[in-house]
């Protein structure tokens, strides 16, 4: 095993941990205001690749990634003040069962109105061959953007859900609704906007990855497991971790692809959550006291 | 109002004579398809394919008479849905055949069933096992898998190349298109360097790729039917690896020739000749069969047509021939009018069908064709190994 094979390896790693950090920064969105899980997740991320790709046929890229996202943060509103909003102190449970439901619905949806081929986005720069070479390292500038770009968004949210009213405003009601109730805040605006923020960082996170990933009907379902496996590695509700899981997790997957059989890929991801999940319920980076006090 | 409950009871006097009446005059024909799920890029194009035939066949007076009645089941590519459709439509619908299902896990399910109800199943799915050993009621339409590997194992010695790189899907369609590969390696002097199967649901394989490069392989060949076949050239060309991709048959749907771009450009795998329809010579036997069923179908759809939807048609084709020459929808004096039907034109091939064989397509005659991709469109591959193929330039 020489260097550039084990670094060729490493990248492959990175690949895969951004595409899944970029996805499972979403899941954080919405549990960081509502304390639940979102599953129709991996249904927004689909819904902003389709709907960028429809539109790239009349517009230029950016202008079709814009308008992807801000069509699917609408779909994100409607979906949560139509099925969401209306219910009088919901349980968790019940909110995640509704989740499936609707990720059901958006998915078939979606069947009827794309078909069930596959698209993708152009390259943002370059085109499918196109890759910087270190020696026999290869790298694909769009792996470039992915991780680009989830390091803004990162940087972005933190800054909202720490430094300014509105992002404070949403992590109180995760925290404790009724007090955030007393104190003034809206509650099921913070709910709806937490369906909104995510749903928006979900379709940017489709449009980003679809060049490498491709976008079909149901491809939502496949990266959602990845994601939520990366959140809860790094501990529900912290984007930073996830970003850090996300890199644990690909890099692993990626050298269990040299030393072993490649269909063992997922027994290995799979393997960590369940590991995770019984040593360490909160995640490598979370706070054990804070899990604690979560209803979920 | 007395007039009006009149006229409902005699409605519905008409209506309860008329039912029987109807029923005894159709011919019922069952589908078990994959309309949608993880199969449906199958599923799909093969049930619009039968409800485009079946419409031209009632608009058209039926076959000998007797309107068609089509059933179609969307088992979603689940072969525990496929398997309780199946005994809805041999005990309840009792229908004469059924056509599908569309992916190989599907059609061993119910292999049995059929076997048992004494019904026709014509298989849209490719995989060996279906029809060897032969089973008395148990047909199917698409070429072998096995014929797929020979061609590409034909090309890879023209080519002289010796060391192939193997990739496949952990789906039923990669699994028997690898245990082929196995099998047939050794009988035509390919060494398989590296032999990895990875996740239908992949989002992308630069790992796998790296391995195979590493393996020294000189030749890449990916058995798959998901977006990842488009992902594995992608990537390959990414890590610099030069040497020839081949792809199986499912590479025959010109959308992952648009998702993978410019990457996909050299790529060559073998498949039916719907998709170089356009450049086949004149002359050329399946010619006016795959050029109407491309028109009516694009014209009806608005998409294009697929060798998938052509196993359907040839499935369609053959019952219908079947019934015509038996003269009678009894299940046995059709089920022997399949066995003796020789030389029928289909999409996929010519059919000749045997008490031995129930597949009837012959790789020497018309199965396979070399098909690469140039400049974003399929193309017949200029420089393809000719034995074996009755075809000359």
């Amino acid at each position: 095993m020489n260097i550039e094979l084990l670094s060729q390896y490493l990248v492959a790693g990175i690949t895969y941990g951004t595409i899944y950090a970029i996805v499972a920064i979403g899941f954080n969105i919405i549990y960081n205001a509502t304390g639940i899980i979102n599953f129709a997740q991996g249904e927004f991320v689909m819904l902003g690749g389709m709907i960028a790709v429809s539109l790239h046929a009349f517009m230029p890229l950016p202008a079709a990634i814009l308008a992807a996202v801000l069509a699917t943060m609408i779909i994100g509103a409607l979906i949560e003040i139509i099925f969401i909003r209306w219910l009088i102190s919901p349980s968790v449970l019940r909110m995640i069962i509704i989740t499936i439901g609707i990720s059901i619905f958006i998915r078939e949806a979606a069947l009827h109105v794309w078909g069930e081929s596959v698209r993708a986005l152009p390259y943002f720069t370059g085109t499918e061959v196109t890759v910087f070479s270190v020696g026999d390292v290869h790298i694909s500038p769009q792996v470039l953007w992915v991780t680009g770009i989830s390091a803004v968004m990162v940087m972005l949210l933190t800054f909202f859900f720490n430094y300014t009213l509105l992002g404070r405003q949403m992590r109180a009601c995760s925290a404790n609704r009724d007090a955030a109730r007393l104190c003034g805040i809206s509650a099921k605006n913070m709910v709806t906007l937490s369906f909104v923020l995510s749903a928006g960082i979900g379709a940017f996170a489709g449009c980003v990855v679809s060049p490498i990933t491709y976008v079909q009907y149901d491809s939502g379902t496949g990266l959602a497991i990845k994601g939520f496996t990366v959140a809860i590695l790094g501990g529900l509700g912290n984007s930073t971790a996830a970003i850090a899981a996300g890199m644990v997790l690909g890099i692993l997957e990626s050298f269990s692809v040299w030393v072993m059989p490649a269909a063992f890929k997922d027994v290995v991801s799979i393997s960590i959550l369940l590991l995770i999940l019984f040593v360490r319920p909160s995640g490598i980076f979370g706070s054990v006291e804070a899990s604690r006090l979560k209803e979920f | 109002m007395k007039a009006f409950k009149m006229l409902a009871v005699l409605m519905l006097t008409f209506m309860i004579m008329a039912a029987p009446a109807l029923a005894k005059d159709t011919i019922k024909i069952g589908a078990i398809l994959a309309v949608t799920g993880p199969a449906a890029f199958l599923g799909a194009p093969e049930a619009k394919t039968l409800e485009m035939m079946v419409d031209e066949i009632n608009k058209k007076g039926g076959i000998r008479g007797s309107k068609v009645e089509l059933i179609i089941k969307d088992s979603g590519a689940s072969p525990e849905k496929a398997l309780s459709f199946a005994k809805q439509l041999i005990e309840e619908d009792k229908v004469l055949a059924i056509i599908g299902p569309s992916t190989s896990g599907e059609t061993m399910k119910i292999k049995s069933v059929a076997e048992e109800g004494k019904t026709i199943l014509i298989s849209c799915a490719a995989a060996e096992v279906i029809v060897n050993p032969v089973a008395k009621y148990v047909f199917k339409t698409p070429q072998m898998d096995r014929d797929a590997v020979i061609k590409i194992f034909q090309q890879m010695k023209y080519m002289k190349l010796s060391k192939a790189g193997v990739l496949s899907s952990n789906t039923g369609f990669g699994k028997a298109g690898k245990e082929q590969i196995e099998k047939l390696a050794p009988e035509y002097g390919i060494q398989i360097t590296a032999n990895e199967v990875y996740d239908k649901a992949a989002t992308d394989l630069t790992a796998e790729v790296t391995k195979v490069k590493a393996s020294g392989a000189e030749a890449i060949i990916n058995w798959s039917i998901e977006p990842a076949q488009a992902i594995v050239i992608k990537n390959a060309r990414q890590l610099g690896f030069k040497g020839p991709i081949f792809q199986s048959h499912g590479f025959g749907n010109i959308k992952y020739v648009e998702a993978a771009g410019e990457a996909a450009e050299g790529v060559i795998f073998p498949a039916g000749r719907l998709l170089v329809v356009d450049i086949l010579p004149k002359n050329h036997p399946q010619k006016a069969v795959l050029m109407k069923y491309k028109k009516d179908y694009e014209s009806k759809y608005k998409e294009d047509a697929s060798t998938f939807g052509g196993h359907a048609y040839d499935a369609m084709i053959i019952l219908t021939r079947a019934i015509e020459k038996a003269g009678s929808t009894d299940k046995e004096a059709v089920r022997n009018a399949i066995e003796n039907l020789k030389g029928v034109v289909g999409t996929g091939g010519v059919f000749t069908f045997s008490p031995q064989d129930h597949n009837g397509i012959d790789i020497n005659a018309f199965s396979f064709e070399m098909i690469t991709v140039k400049k974003g469109k399929f193309e017949i591959l200029e420089s393809s190994a000719k034995k074996g193929n009755s075809k000359k330039k």
